[in-house]
Formats: structure tokens, C-alpha cells, sequence
């Protein structure tokens, strides 16, 4: 079976920025792909590459077999995008904006109200259908793009950061559908910043880093380099010196933020542990104490070998 | 089903058309400005007119109409869509940029038309007698093209300030009514007039209204129409090569 996406060099350049840097990557068919990335690492520069909105400056994005150099129509016939900022007509209401899709992508009239129908009942905008979107909130917007981009019933779908801003409802809602979709064979290439998100959702996950591919592979390799990795915020109600902190075996790095102590451990029991032991010692009381979850950024250093020092 | 085969396109360029019209044409202000704008320019021509004929009056008035009903709306929908994102959805969607910019002109087409037939109306009302229907109507439908191509062409520059190309229109629109021979027949223009006024479709549309409504033009009507269908292919073709290269600039 061909990949549903191979990605190769793509490169994009915006002025001085390579907003994306000789990318290459393949989406098998019928996988949930993560593409995770912090803010501006190019992660929505990439997608629109590959949806041919925009062209590469180098490199080649084959689609669903088709390059969308030479044949973006027949690819665009058979994916769907959910683009970053939600792009429904607002002066149109929601079932308009489903009509005008169905007439884009060549759907039957009829075949198109019903899958209109059926897809706002799903995602819980059918008594609204025929309010402009004018009116609608974020959330509403977002699962009516979800509704646009299915409509013709795509083999693949694009989805730019499809819950960023929603409440947990929706999200659940637009997660649970994307797992449903997933299962009766759409591929999906998902692009986040949410680790949570990716590791629950994605087979595999790419991550980019300034424009480049920075590491590949399933989340659960992801994962356990997480876990591997917490921080810890404490504060002391008197000075605890440096040294003593950074003696203890489980701390591997350490910072000072204001009066909080910022340290990375790998065992967050031992590492509490032992803080409260080296509190008793100092005649220290602690005064506040967090664990805090592993951040993105940890986790691509983590995964890249950056973070080793 | 072919999706990128013409026909095909065809039909999805008039999906854009209904959605233009809809959105952009179809709203309170545009129809008023649409509607009054043939009535105000006869009103403005009556007045300064120096006993110029009837016929050469409201030829020239229809020519106004048309150009500026056809190129009113459309070069500020590409920066429209382009700043609310929708541009991106059409983008994303299995049309080319062509049909995009087709559906575009269609729904400037149909505006166009439909405004002017007011103005050929008040003509009629006025009394002036319809000698050749059916050139009109070809002139019409070739000139609505052309004129809308025009439009279209205005909206080249990548911006999606609408405003920045309403003003860039102006400047080109304007100056190409007064060297059109609409103010002043043909024949009383000086050489580099005439000159000037061969370089503007409008020129030729405004000679075949007036010879729909007086049997007389001041060039033989096929090179009116042979010219019109020129103006309006290499505006359509250009319009479309220049799109294709900056559209992605717009996203
Ligand atoms: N149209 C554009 N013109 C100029 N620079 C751009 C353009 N689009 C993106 N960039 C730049 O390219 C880089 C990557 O941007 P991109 O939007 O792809 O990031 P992203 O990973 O999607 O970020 P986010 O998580 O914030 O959505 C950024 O430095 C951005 O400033
Ligand atoms: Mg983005």
C-alpha cells in the first residue's frame, strides 16, 4: 500500500526565516500522524504545504499518490483540511457553508444534505444550522470546519491544531470523532503542540523544532522520555545553599526563579524525599512545593540529546 | 466524475459565483449603490451636456454603468477573503486558482448586467428606439467579461487591505473613462485623443451602444466587436497567469 503522505525536503522560506528546513517524513495509511512542534516552529507552514495552499521552495509533497505540484486537484478531491484559524463564511450560516463545500468537492445536492445533516447532528450543531456563523462561538466555528472538511467523506484529513482554544467538552467531542473516523480507515496527520493529546491519539508522531525534523518515532518512546523527567518547583523559608541541592543524587538539573528552587528529577518520590530530609537538615521549613509536569520543550530536548547536560 | 476536468470546474467556478453574489453583491448598500450610481451619472450628464444627443448621452452612460458596476465589488474580494481566511478554505478545496478567479468574474458579470439593464431601461423610458437588440445584448455580455476581467486585474497586487486596492482602482478606473470618447464623441477627439482612446475597451463598447440605438458608430461594428473580444481575452488570460502567481502570497 502507498503512504497516504511522503513529505520530502520540503523546504519553505519566509525572508530571512526557513520557517521549514529540508522536512521529510511518510504517513502510512490509515495511521493517526502527530506533527508536534512549538509555537512557530512551523508545523502550520508544513501542513499548508502539503494541502498545496502554499508552494514549496523546495523538496516535493506527494498525496495520496498524486504530487501536488502537478496534481493538487485530484488530491484536494479526496482529503479534508481543518486549517489553523477557523475559515467558515460568517455572512453565510453553517448549512450554507456546507452546501457551497458540497458543490466544491462535486457532491450530488442530495448526497450533501444528507451528509450535512448527519455530520451537524454528530457534532451537536444541527438546531443551529441555520444561524450565520456570524454568531456562532469558537467552538461552534471549529466543529463546523470539522463538519466541512468531512463532508465528501475524505480518505485523509489535515487537522491544524483542531481543539487549541476549546473547552474540554468540545475537544472530547472532535477527539472522540477523529478516533471513530480513524477506525473505519480515514488517515489522519494531526499537527499540536499538546503532548497529552498526541500520546493519547497518534501511532507515530513527528516532531519539528525551528523548521526541522527533529525526532520520529511512537509516542510510547516519546512517553517514556517523559516520564523520565519531571520538574519540581520548592521554596524554602530560609536560604538553602546551591550546593547542597545539587549534591542530592536524583536532582539532574537545577535553577533559582526568584525565591523558588527549579529542578529536573527522573524519581519524583526520591526527589521529594530527599528535599524534605535536606529541609530537616538545614532547620529549613519548606514552604510551597509543586510537582510539575513534563513540558514540550523538555521533551524535545530529551528526545533530540540536547538535554544531557 | 474527472474533478480537475473542465467542466467540472466550470461547475464549481459558479458554486464561488453564487457565493460571491450572495455574500458580496446581494447586500443593502451595493444594490443602492449599484442602482443609483446609472441614476446620478445621467443626472450629473444631462446637466453639463453641451446639446449632445440623447443617444450619445445614454451610450455613454451605459458604458459607465457597466464598467463601474463590473469592476465595483470584485477587485476587493481576493483581500477580503484573503484577511477572514477563506481564501484558504477555496484554496484547500479541488478548484484551481483559475476557476476561482472564473467564479469571481461571473458573479461581476451578472451584476454588471443586471444594473445596466436599469440603465438601458431609463434609455428605453426616455424614448429612444432599440435598433439592434442583439448587438447590444453581445456587447453587453462581451463587455461585462472584459470590464469584470479588468476587475479582477485590479486585485493582483497581494494585499489583503481591501482599502489599498479600492484606492489603486480608483486611479486606473477613472482615467480610463475620460480617454473612453464617453464625454466627447469620438469624432471631435484630436488625434492623440483618438490615439488614447483605441487603447480603452470601453471605447468600443460605448460605439456599439450608440450603434444599437442610432444604426451609426464611428467604427464598423465587427471591429467594435472584434476589438471587445480581444480586450477581453488577453485581460481574462493575464488576469489568470498573475493570480496564479501571487495567490499564494495572499495566504
Ligand atoms: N506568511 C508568512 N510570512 C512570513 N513568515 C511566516 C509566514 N507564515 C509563517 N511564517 C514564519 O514561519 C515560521 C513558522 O510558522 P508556522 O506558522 O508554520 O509555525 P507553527 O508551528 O504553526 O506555530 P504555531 O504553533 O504558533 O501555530 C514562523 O517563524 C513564522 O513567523
Ligand atoms: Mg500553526
Amino acid at each position: 500500500m502507498p503512504d497516504a503522505i511522503e513529505a520530502r525536503d520540503l523546504t519553505k522560506v519566509f525572508g530571512h526565516t526557513t520557517a521549514v528546513d529540508r522536512v521529510s517524513f511518510s504517513v502510512r495509511q490509515g495511521e493517526i500522524f502527530g506533527f508536534l512542534g512549538p509555537n512557530g516552529a512551523g508545523k502550520t507552514t508544513t501542513t499548508r504545504m502539503l494541502t498545496g495552499v502554499i508552494p514549496p521552495d523546495g523538496g516535493t509533497a506527494t498525496v495520496l499518490g498524486y504530487d501536488m505540484r502537478t496534481d493538487p486537484v485530484q488530491a484536494k478531491q479526496r482529503f479534508g483540511v481543518v486549517p489553523e484559524t477557523a475559515n467558515a463564511y460568517t455572512d453565510l450560516t453553517a448549512w450554507q457553508n456546507l452546501m457551497l463545500m458540497g458543490e466544491l468537492y462535486g457532491l450530488g445536492r442530495a448526497h450533501a444534505a444528507e451528509r450535512a445533516s448527519e455530520l451537524l447532528g454528530v457534532l451537536g450543531l444541527l438546531e443551529r444550522k441555520d444561524q450565520k456563523v456570524q454568531a456562532y462561538s469558537k467552538g461552534m466555528k471549529q466543529r463546523l470546519i470539522l463538519a466541512m472538511a468531512l463532508l465528501h467523506e475524505p480518505e485523509l484529513l489535515f487537522l491544524d491544531e483542531p481543539t487549541s482554544g476549546l473547552d474540554v467538552q468540545s475537544t472530547h467531542l472532535i477527539l472522540d470523532l477523529l478516533r471513530t473516523l480513524n477506525q473505519a480507515g480515514t488517515t489522519i496527520f494531526l499537527t499540536t503542540h499538546n503532548m497529552e493529546e498526541a500520546n493519547r491519539l497518534c501511532d507515530r508522531v513527528g516532531i519539528i523544532r525551528a523548521g526541522q525534523l527533529v525526532a520520529l518515532d511512537a509516542p510510547e518512546r516519546l512517553k517514556a522520555a517523559i516520564d523520565r523527567f519531571h520538574r519540581i518547583e520548592v521554596s524554602f523559608d530560609r536560604e538553602v545553599s546551591a550546593g547542597g541541592l545539587a549534591a542530592l543524587e536524583v536532582v539532574h538539573t537545577i535553577a533559582r526563579e526568584g525565591d523558588k528552587w527549579l529542578m529536573t528529577v527522573e524519581d519524583t518520590d526520591a526527589a521529594i524525599q530527599a528535599l524534605a530530609a535536606l529541609a530537616r537538615e538545614h532547620g529549613a521549613a519548606i514552604v510551597a512545593l509543586n510537582t510539575l509536569a513534563p513540558s514540550l520543550d523538555e521533551a524535545f530536548l530529551r528526545l533530540t540529546g540536547e538535554g544531557t547536560s | 466524475m474527472n474533478p480537475a476536468g473542465l467542466l467540472e470546474q466550470v461547475r464549481r467556478a459558479w458554486a464561488i459565483a453564487k457565493k460571491d453574489i450572495r455574500i458580496y453583491y446581494l447586500k443593502g448598500p451595493v444594490l443602492i449603490f449599484g442602482v443609483f450610481m446609472p441614476v446620478f451619472l445621467f443626472l450629473a450628464f444631462l446637466m453639463g451636456s453641451r446639446q449632445l444627443p440623447l443617444a450619445f448621452l445614454v451610450s455613454g452612460l451605459i458604458g459607465m454603468t457597466l464598467f463601474f458596476t463590473a469592476t465595483a465589488v470584485s477587485p476587493a474580494i481576493f483581500p477580503w477573503e484573503g484577511s477572514a481566511k477563506t481564501l484558504e478554505r477555496l484554496a484547500s478545496c479541488p478548484v484551481t486558482v483559475e476557476t476561482i478567479v472564473f467564479g469571481d468574474m461571473i458573479a461581476s458579470v451578472l451584476f454588471g448586467i443586471g444594473i445596466t439593464a436599469v440603465t438601458i431601461a431609463i434609455g428605453l423610458a426616455l424614448g429612444l428606439p432599440l435598433l439592434h437588440g442583439v448587438t447590444l445584448a453581445a456587447a453587453v455580455l462581451l463587455a461585462a467579461v472584459c470590464f469584470s476581467a479588468i476587475g479582477m486585474l485590479l486585485a493582483v497586487p497581494p494585499t489583503n487591505v481591501p482599502s489599498n486596492i479600492m484606492m489603486l482602482s480608483s486611479l486606473i478606473k477613472f482615467p480610463l473613462v475620460f480617454i473612453s470618447g464617453i464625454f466627447v464623441p469620438l469624432e471631435q477627439l484630436p488625434t492623440w485623443g483618438l490615439a488614447l482612446a483605441v487603447c480603452s475597451p470601453l471605447t468600443y463598447f460605448a460605439d456599439l451602444v450608440r450603434y444599437a440605438f442610432t444604426g451609426v458608430s464611428y467604427f464598423p461594428v465587427g471591429i467594435d466587436l472584434g476589438a471587445l473580444a480581444v480586450f477581453t481575452l488577453a485581460f481574462t488570460a493575464v488576469t489568470m497567469v498573475l493570480h496564479r502567481r501571487t495567490m499564494s502570497r495572499r495566504m
